[in-house]
């Protein structure tokens, strides 16, 4: 029993110390870092236009936007619909083919891609959650749909769109990792470089998994606490 | 003041409205009453055209509206529209609630709405409330304020769908007591009501919409004493 736990202990050590590995961990987080920090912008500014476009269009009669609904709609059926690790050899192999391209800008570029999908239909739904009777009474006031949308509609659907945007970037930040599998040396990909160094793949993935953990688990608790000062903010 | 030619509006091929032609004259008080799904509500959407015809025509105060030229945002702010769930807007104040649209349309600086806000709410009875949010107050309260709302738009006709089916009985009277009120000082009013005490007291004309077309109408004493219309006294022998 002592000698099964020593060998455990001298693996994980063995993952961690020798050769100042855990600067490897270190260097693969802060890419990871960056990457989702950067994806979660992309993510977001896509998601915006796309969300506009799709909720625009439903009230409008407009050949441009309704044309523009349709490649939205294709958007986000494709990404959603197809696993991330096909996009990322995709859209790395189409665009991003000269060999001195920067890593964070490959993974921030190919989850932030993926990301805004998601987001647009996070944004959809919250404006869609706010009562059609909100938008009547806006109109019936004489108020342009813009000027309701922006002083009613949005003010409230920031509330709804806000949690799930948080719950969001948790997931970008696990989902960075599929990233690995191009030339980008995020966390995981660090995590499987120690590795083949110690000939002991198990001990640097657990690591990566506890590294990982930590994250969304104090992400959860920012995003927590967050969501606790709204309510009281807005407790009415 | 509205005039509607021969107005039609289908939902997917499923007709609502099957022509209806009136004219609402300034200062009437026009209520309208029907069995469920007729198309009442159709009807008073489509006068401000919260609904989009589609056929016929509507002429407010001289302007063709149905004309997709004609700017409606514009012709909106001269008709108030009260709706059965109230409809306030929850994050707003109902000081906000009041002044947002004026202010925001630039009919009046901020200082101006806030006086005409306090206005309206002591005269609806709620001078205190000003500070508070709807979802605070009674249904009966929150439709006060939705009239008080409406009214600070300086509207020349107000549209009311059911105001009062969503409150509770003892609600009722302090709703439409207000809505008399309104009435008594001239307002042009078209009611959407189940409400007979009313549409007797208050209304000038009366109109039975069913099937999507007006298939009665009358003054009230003669539309409730001595209705002609078959469905109509069927209607009225169970809702009296
Ligand atoms: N947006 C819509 N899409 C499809 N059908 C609709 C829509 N709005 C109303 N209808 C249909 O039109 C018909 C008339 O509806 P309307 O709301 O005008 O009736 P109403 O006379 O106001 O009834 P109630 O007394 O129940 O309010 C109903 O059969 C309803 O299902
Ligand atoms: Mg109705």
């Amino acid at each position: 029993m002592a000698q099964w736990f020593k060998k455990i202990c001298d693996a994980f050590y063995n993952a961690w110390v020798p050769e100042k590995r855990y600067l490897a961990y270190l260097s693969g987080l802060r890419m990871t870092l960056r990457i989702a920090l950067f994806a979660v912008m992309i993510g977001i500014a896509i998601g915006i236009v796309l969300a506009v476009i799709k909720v625009s269009a439903k009230h409008s009669k407009s050949k441009v936007l309704k044309a523009l609904a349709v490649f939205a709609n294709l958007y986000t059926t494709v990404i959603r619909g197809t696993p991330m690790i096909v996009q990322i050899m995709i859209i790395y192999n189409l665009i991003f083919t000269s060999p001195n391209s920067n890593p964070v800008v490959i993974g921030a570029v190919c989850c932030g891609i993926n990301s805004g999908a998601y987001v647009a239909e996070i944004i959809r739904a919250g404006i869609e959650s706010i009562p059609v009777g909100q938008m009547e009474a806006g109109r019936s006031l004489g108020l342009s749909y813009s000027m309701t949308m922006r002083t009613i509609i949005l003010p409230q659907a920031v509330k709804n769109i806000l949690p799930a945007l948080g719950n969001e970037f948790i997931s970008l930040v696990k989902e960075t990792s599929v990233i690995s599998v191009i030339a980008v040396n995020d966390l995981m990909k660090m995590a499987g470089y120690v590795g083949s160094r110690t000939w002991d793949v198990i001990p640097p993935y657990v690591i990566a998994a506890a590294i990982y953990l930590l994250m969304t688990l104090a992400l959860t608790r920012l995003m927590g606490a967050f969501e606790r000062r709204m309510a009281k903010s807005d407790r009415h | 003041m509205i005039v509607t030619k021969d107005l039609k509006k289908h939902f997917a091929g499923h007709e609502v409205l099957r022509g209806i032609s009136q004219h609402i004259v300034k200062g009437e008080k026009v209520v309208i009453i029907g069995p469920s799904g007729s198309g009442k509500s159709t009807f008073l959407r489509c006068l401000n055209l919260l609904e989009e015809p589609t056929g016929g025509e509507i002429i407010f105060e001289g302007k063709t509206i149905t004309d997709p030229k004609v700017n409606i945002d514009q012709i909106r702010q001269k008709m108030g529209m009260v709706f059965q769930q109230f409809n306030l807007f929850p994050m707003k104040t109902v000081r906000q609630n009041i002044t947002l649209a004026p202010v925001l349309l630039k009919k009046m600086s901020q200082e101006q709405a806030d006086a005409r806000a306090e206005e309206l709410l002591k005269r609806i009875g709620l001078p205190d409330k000003a500070d508070s949010y709807p979802g605070m107050l009674s249904g009966g309260q929150q439709q006060r304020i939705a009239i008080a709302r409406a009214l600070a738009m300086n509207p020349d006709v107000m549209l009311f769908d059911e105001p009062t089916s969503a409150l509770d009985p003892e609600m009722v009277g302090e709703v439409l007591a207000i809505m008399k009120e309104l009435a008594q000082e001239g307002m042009t009013m078209v009611v959407v009501t189940h409400e007979m005490g009313f549409a007797r007291e208050v209304g000038s004309r009366v109109l039975f919409i069913d099937e999507g077309i007006v298939a009665e109408e009358n003054t009230p004493y003669e539309f409730f004493n001595s209705p002609q219309n078959p469905r109509l006294q069927d209607f009225l022998s169970k809702v009296l």
